[in-house]
């Protein structure tokens, strides 16, 4: 870019170009998402689909791509993408194509990819998400991404490349996993959008069980298209952004590159439409070796795959067999509660804030633990969601584990809360009692209440004795009324009812 | 020839099924497990198949013994079964009293440089059926490669309809018209192959969903139920008279007979030579994209990169005419050419299929048509021209079955004034196998194909030959 001077140089020295900074950048950001469909078998072949398997033990004779072999659609992988297509508000297209995409590379056997360029299986949908502003959970907003189409596809193998030896290593286990390509139209505009767009995604795909949609496994596969470009003006030329690993770094990367790109053009540079890498190690991206330069996929519909026909309830031939074919409209009936509907209900049902009900469903199982545990106690749910949230979840936090692998169950956590709920336990000692379940050791509650003479005094004349004692040592004014509070405490490990000894004391100060 | 038994030599004491101890042979362009599948090419010299063809499959268990491979054009590209690389196929008819007879006596070194070719590109199977090496044998045809090897071989040649016969395990030219070929001596013969082969395979998506009903020919008795088309459009540039004649004498059969005989127009026919060329080489140069020396088949000792050996690797792998058609095929396929030449192919394709439906829908049941232009050409004649010239030339008769996906058979005919065969050709309704070959059969029957005499082969092995011709002919 050139710099225009507003003024000759021996007056004020204002470029043109720093005028516009003043205009603010609008950033946009587009998604590609590969989500790997969760199926036993390939998209067009029997091999097994599994992660981590030894390298090329799961590849049959036509994911190798052995001359003479033909595809087979898996119908799993179509309905996998008619649910997450319904799931993401988008138009069923009755009438899908399989189209060829062509180019050389050592983990893409037969020289071109099966894809769905012309007549993907959905189209048009959105995805709402919601995203706090400040960091503040209590502000959240919700925004909505148009979905411009889901595309059913062939994950290719792995190259691995040796540098040292000079090689690289195939390895076909993957070639052939059925993927459903998600396309959001650019209508982010920052990193923390992007991965709260592709989180929500990312639940709503678990929660049908279309993909595991684990990112770190590779399930989960995000390219983002950055540009920036000024209010009024047409969008600036974009970037791709790959090599994006999980939802932390997408967020990073994109904000990294929407930077780069604003710097870039306010020092008078250019954005080339390139291909960029996203380095987790420096936080920056970095422009990718192109394969070779801009490549003509030279599509072709595939031919031995005869166009695929989805039906509804109405377009349902009768004497048709079940067994091959595929209704929209039973897979519509069976879909599962979104994570939007189920946060609802839980707000409604339990009366928790809107942003628990967040927490709640950004673990796995965790809001099924809740509700597991609200089932079998008596404590109110607006309670128990503060055990949930601030004793379990940062406990597993800590110790990296999941809500399956919890050592404490909901029916532990169920009995514990009930003790307290009852009184015959002090908030105190069931924090105490919670810290000696976390090992694990099989002990219930009760046990370990028992063991550690946890339970709650009640016992009036033992408590007057105890607070003799303490007045014994201070009599005073009202304003140590607190310490004495924690000394009784002390003495009794915790066990003594605050709201009694409180009582107790004010009674002998009064005295 | 394969190691597999038949049911009587088991000692099961049964047969295994229809073909039980029946030898055929099988084009090399289908896989078959433990044995080489080459497509004559250098490309897959040597690599052994892991998998049968499903067809070769069928074959094997219905009690067929797999007698051996055929000789074909490389990947099946060609007309005339003399681009391939292990050379040439010769027609047997070369080597016949009929056609020896013919021609003028000549020098034992041009006599020598006489032979005449097979057509192709399925010549080795046609060879093999004509020569009585084998009982039937497989072909594919994709633009005419059965019905041309069996017009010049004097053999039926069939193609069924597309989707009929499972391609599984045929190594592709192009897929939306491969069919697999049969190759008989009688059509009774391939009526019970196409019975044993056709039917749906899980493993083709694009065959038909129900089971197949084989079928026995009836014996035609009367025709007059029958209407005939005769396409004027079949009356192209470059057909002998020779052939015409034949032709035109195969309609007053039928008119005599009783048979209702009706010129019918096929308008699109005429493009379908150069459609074929798009939509061909586009198939081509993507079902060739795999050959890249990595997983299997020829691999270039270029060490330079990946890109360096992928190139060396299909230049030393792949022939001239293989190389041709995926250069023009990725350029049809470039998305600044596509609409312009690959969708306006599918467009013509469509439009050639469409005549096919309202000629049938018209009332005609068959389309007589010949099959070749003329009758074999001499090797040394035959490789003046380009593949590209000839395939174009020769296919033309044949190609427009293909585009529609209709079934077409070949049936010999008569010889030449050069003692060679010539066919003509039959054109059903899509499925209607059954009308098709019963037609076909009351056509040989009238018109007694005189079985080919091979001195040569007679004099070096009489013995032989006596019994296989007893076997068939008494």
């Amino acid at each position: 870019m050139t710099f225009f001077f507003a003024y000759s140089e021996q007056y004020h020295i204002v470029p043109i170009a720093s005028l516009l900074h003043l205009a603010p950048w609008i950033p946009v950001v587009g998604l590609e998402i590969h989500a790997q469909i969760s199926s036993n078998s390939k998209l067009f072949s029997g091999s097994q689909v599994q992660f981590a398997a030894p390298p090329n033990s799961l590849v049959s004779f036509f994911d190798a791509s052995l001359p003479g072999t033909l595809p087979v659609l898996n119908r799993r992988c179509v309905e996998a993408a008619v649910m997450t297509g319904l799931a993401l508000n988008c138009s069923i297209n009755k009438k899908s194509l399989f189209d060829r995409k062509h180019y050389f590379y050592a983990d893409l056997p037969a020289g071109y990819q099966i894809t769905q360029q012309r007549v993907p299986i959905a189209v048009n949908g959105s995805l709402s998400y919601s995203l706090c502003i400040d960091n503040k959970m209590s502000q959240m907003v919700t925004k909505t991404v148009r979905i411009k189409q889901i595309q059913l596809e062939q994950d290719s193998g792995k190259s691995l490349h040796d540098d040292t030896r000079c090689q690289t290593l195939v390895d076909l286990n993957r070639a052939g996993v059925g993927l459903m390509e998600v396309v959001m139209e650019p209508d982010m505009c920052c990193g923390e959008e992007a991965a709260a767009a592709v989180r929500e995604l990312q639940l709503i795909l678990q929660t049908l069980g279309s993909s595991q949609a684990v990112m770190a496994e590779g399930q989960l596969r995000v390219d983002a298209n950055v540009s920036v470009h000024h209010p009024g003006e047409p969008y600036g030329v974009r970037t791709e952004v790959k090599n994006i690993n999980s939802i932390r770094f997408l967020a990073k990367a994109v904000d990294y590159e929407i930077q780069r790109q604003i710097e870039e053009l306010e020092n008078g540079g250019t954005i080339l439409n390139e291909t960029r890498a996203f380095d987790s190690k420096l936080g920056c991206t970095v422009p990718m070796r192109d394969k070779e330069g801009k490549q003509d996929y030279r599509f072709m519909p595939e031919p031995n795959l005869p166009p695929l026909i989805l039906y509804d309830t109405k377009s349902l031939p009768a004497n048709m067999n079940h067994q091959q074919v595929i209704n929209i409209d039973w897979i519509q009936e069976r879909l599962p509660d979104l994570p939007s509907v189920k946060r609802e209900k839980l707000v409604e049902q339990y009366g928790i804030l809107p942003e628990h009900s967040f927490t709640l469903l950004n673990e796995d199982g965790l809001a099924e633990f809740f509700e597991s545990v609200v089932k079998q106690t008596q404590m109110k749910p607006k309670k128990v969601i503060g055990w949930i949230l601030n004793d379990l979840l940062s406990y597993l936090k800590q110790h990296s584990l999941t809500v399956k692998e919890s050592p404490v169950s909901s029916i532990l956590l169920a009995d514990l809360l009930n003790l307290l709920e009852k009184k015959e336990i002090s908030s105190t000692a069931a924090k105490r009692v919670l810290a000696e379940l976390w090992k694990g050791e099989g002990k219930t509650p009760l046990e370990i209440v028992k063991e550690q003479k946890l339970e709650l005094l009640q016992d009036q004349k033992e408590l007057e004795q105890i607070c003799q004692a303490v007045m014994a040592i201070k009599a005073g004014n009202r304003k140590v009324l607190n310490k004495l509070i924690g000394l009784v405490q002390r003495k009794t490990q915790g066990r003594s009812n605050p709201v009694l000894v409180k009582q107790l004391l004010e009674k002998k100060l009064s005295e | 020839m394969q190691g597999s038994f038949t049911g009587l030599q088991t000692g099961i004491g049964q047969p295994l099924g229809i073909l039980d101890g029946i030898p055929i042979a099988v084009k090399d362009n289908f896989n078959t497990a433990g044995i080489e599948t080459t497509c004559a090419s250098n490309m897959l010299k040597g690599y052994i198949s892991p998998y049968n063809a499903t067809v070769v499959q069928k074959l094997l268990d219905h009690g067929a013994v797999l007698l051996g491979k055929t000789n074909l054009d490389e990947f099946a590209m060609g007309s005339g079964s003399t681009d391939g690389v292990f050379g040439p196929v010769r027609n047997p008819w070369s080597y016949s009293k009929q056609y020896k007879e013919k021609s003028v006596p000549k020098s034992h070194s041009e006599e020598e440089s006489d032979w005449v070719i097979t057509g192709g590109s399925s010549g080795g199977s046609a060879a093999a059926v004509s020569s009585f090496t084998c009982f039937a044998a497989l072909g594919s045809d994709t633009g005419g490669s059965t019905r041309n090897p069996a017009a010049h071989c004097g053999v039926v040649g069939l193609k069924p309809t597309y989707g009929l016969i499972s391609r599984h395990g045929l190594i592709p030219l192009v897929n939306s018209m491969d069919v697999p070929g049969i190759l008989t001596r009688c059509v009774d013969d391939a009526a019970v192959l196409l019975g044993s082969l056709a039917g749906h395979d899980p493993k083709d998506s694009t065959t038909i969903q129900d089971d197949f009903k084989p079928f026995e020919l009836p014996n035609l008795t009367d025709v007059s139920k029958l209407s005939i088309g005769i396409p004027k459009e079949y009356h192209a540039p470059g057909l002998s008279s020779e052939i015409l004649a034949l032709w035109s004498k195969a309609a007053d059969l039928f008119k005599n007979a009783g048979a209702k005989v009706v010129e019918v127009s096929l308008p699109h026919t005429r493009y379908s030579i150069v459609c074929y060329h798009v939509l061909c080489t586009a198939e081509v140069a993507s079902n060739m994209a795999r050959f890249d020396g990595l997983e299997y088949g020829h691999r270039s000792d270029m060490k330079d990169s990946t890109e360096s050996m992928y190139a060396a690797t299909r230049r030393e792998g792949f022939n001239d005419v293989v190389r041709g058609r995926i250069l023009s095929g990725n350029y049809f396929l470039l998305k600044q050419n596509y609409e312009k030449y690959f969708v306006k192919a599918q467009k013509v394709r469509r439009l050639i299929a469409n005549d096919f439906v309202k000629v049938f829908r018209s009332g005609v049941d068959v389309l007589l048509t010949p099959t070749t232009l003329s009758d074999a050409a001499p090797y040394t004649e035959f490789i003046q021209e380009d593949n590209r010239t000839r395939s174009a030339q020769d296919d033309i008769l044949t190609q427009a079955a293909n585009m529609a996906g209709l079934p077409a058979i070949n049936v010999p005919t008569a010889l030449s004034e050069r003692g060679l065969p010539v066919g003509l050709q039959f054109i059903g309704r899509s499925f209607q196998e059954k009308q098709l070959l019963t037609v076909a059969k009351w056509f040989e029957k009238q018109v007694q194909f005189p079985v080919i005499e091979l001195e040569e082969v007679k004099r070096h092995d009489n013995g032989v030959f006596q019994h296989q011709k007893s076997a068939s002919f008494s």
